[in-house]
């Protein structure tokens, strides 16, 4: 079996516009280019645990529709759709990514790099402006927030 | 939660001086007095942040004419933290999924040069 929790994923917000997700895979840089880009091989690993990916489009070229469905347990589905605007295998691919109203449009930025059969990627993902960023991704709750919601769960729990 | 509700409670945190509000009313209700002191900001001005709040069904307001203590509302932020929670939760689990996918993939790729040597 390999080793599972050797390498971890990390997510950091570098400048006012930026999520960036970093991860590192044991294997070369076209086989985990390909993993990311193709829907030979999106659908098997491609959402969380439970999660069934039941639609892939990628028209990996520029200007080509991508457009990717998952349905979960329990719950709604999810869509994203894009257009790719830059695509250099195995190393980079640029396009857009909306999840629909009300999230803002964002431009996606895959970046892979390989040091000794080792793959690093590098997904950027880029919001119009800081609002759009902390709206999606709530970091800018960090600050004023963190109080609150250790609260909201006291509360929360009180509800229940 | 209706889209349109969700888009209202995005606009509403965009607001650092709404986000603080939010945090000041985890700890208890508070009048618009209570809340201007703080975040040395006019009355007016604190009541029309707590209007964008009210329409986001951030905060609710008592019927007390005179003081109208605000109160946090749960939901929507509750969606809001969920869904915050998810991303990461998605790149998490795809991750792993995707080292024994790929651990696979290489073990596929051995298996067919070793019978093509």
């Amino acid at each position: 079996m390999p080793a599972t929790n050797k390498h971890a994923t990390t997510f950091t917000t570098p400048s006012d516009t930026d999520v960036v997700v970093t991860r590192v895979f044991d294997a070369p840089r076209k086989l985990v280019f390909e993993a990311h880009t193709s829907c030979k091989h999106m659908p098997n690993w491609m959402g969380p645990y439970g999660w069934t990916m039941s639609e892939c489009r990628n028209d990996l070229r520029p200007g080509g529709e991508i457009r990717y469905t998952w349905s979960k347990p329990g719950g709604n589905g999810i869509t994203i759709t894009g257009v790719n605007k830059e695509v250099v295998p195995p190393s980079r691919v640029v396009s857009t990514e909306s999840w629909g109203d009300p999230w803002p449009v964002a431009t996606n930025i895959l970046e892979l790099t390989e040091v000794d059969g080792q793959t690093t990627v590098v997904m950027t993902i880029r919001y119009p402006s800081k609002e759009a960023r902390d709206a999606a991704l709530q970091t800018g709750m960090k600050d004023g927030m963190t109080v609150g919601y250790e609260r909201l769960d006291e509360y929360l729990g009180t509800l229940s | 939660m209706e889209p349109d509700q969700l888009s209202l409670t995005f606009a509403a945190l965009a607001d650092p001086t709404r986000r603080a509000i939010l945090a000041r009313l985890a700890s208890g209700e508070a009048t618009v007095k209570e809340l201007s002191e703080p975040f040395d900001m006019s009355g007016p001005a604190v009541s029309k942040h707590l209007r964008v709040l009210e329409r986001a069904g951030l905060i609710a307001r008592g019927r007390d004419a005179q003081w109208r203590p605000c109160r946090l509302e749960a939901a929507p932020l509750k969606e809001v933290a969920e869904w915050a929670s998810d991303f990461r939760q998605f790149w998490d689990e795809s991750h792993k999924r995707l080292d024994f996918y790929l651990a696979q993939l290489n073990a596929k790729e051995r298996r067919k040069n070793a019978r093509h040597k």
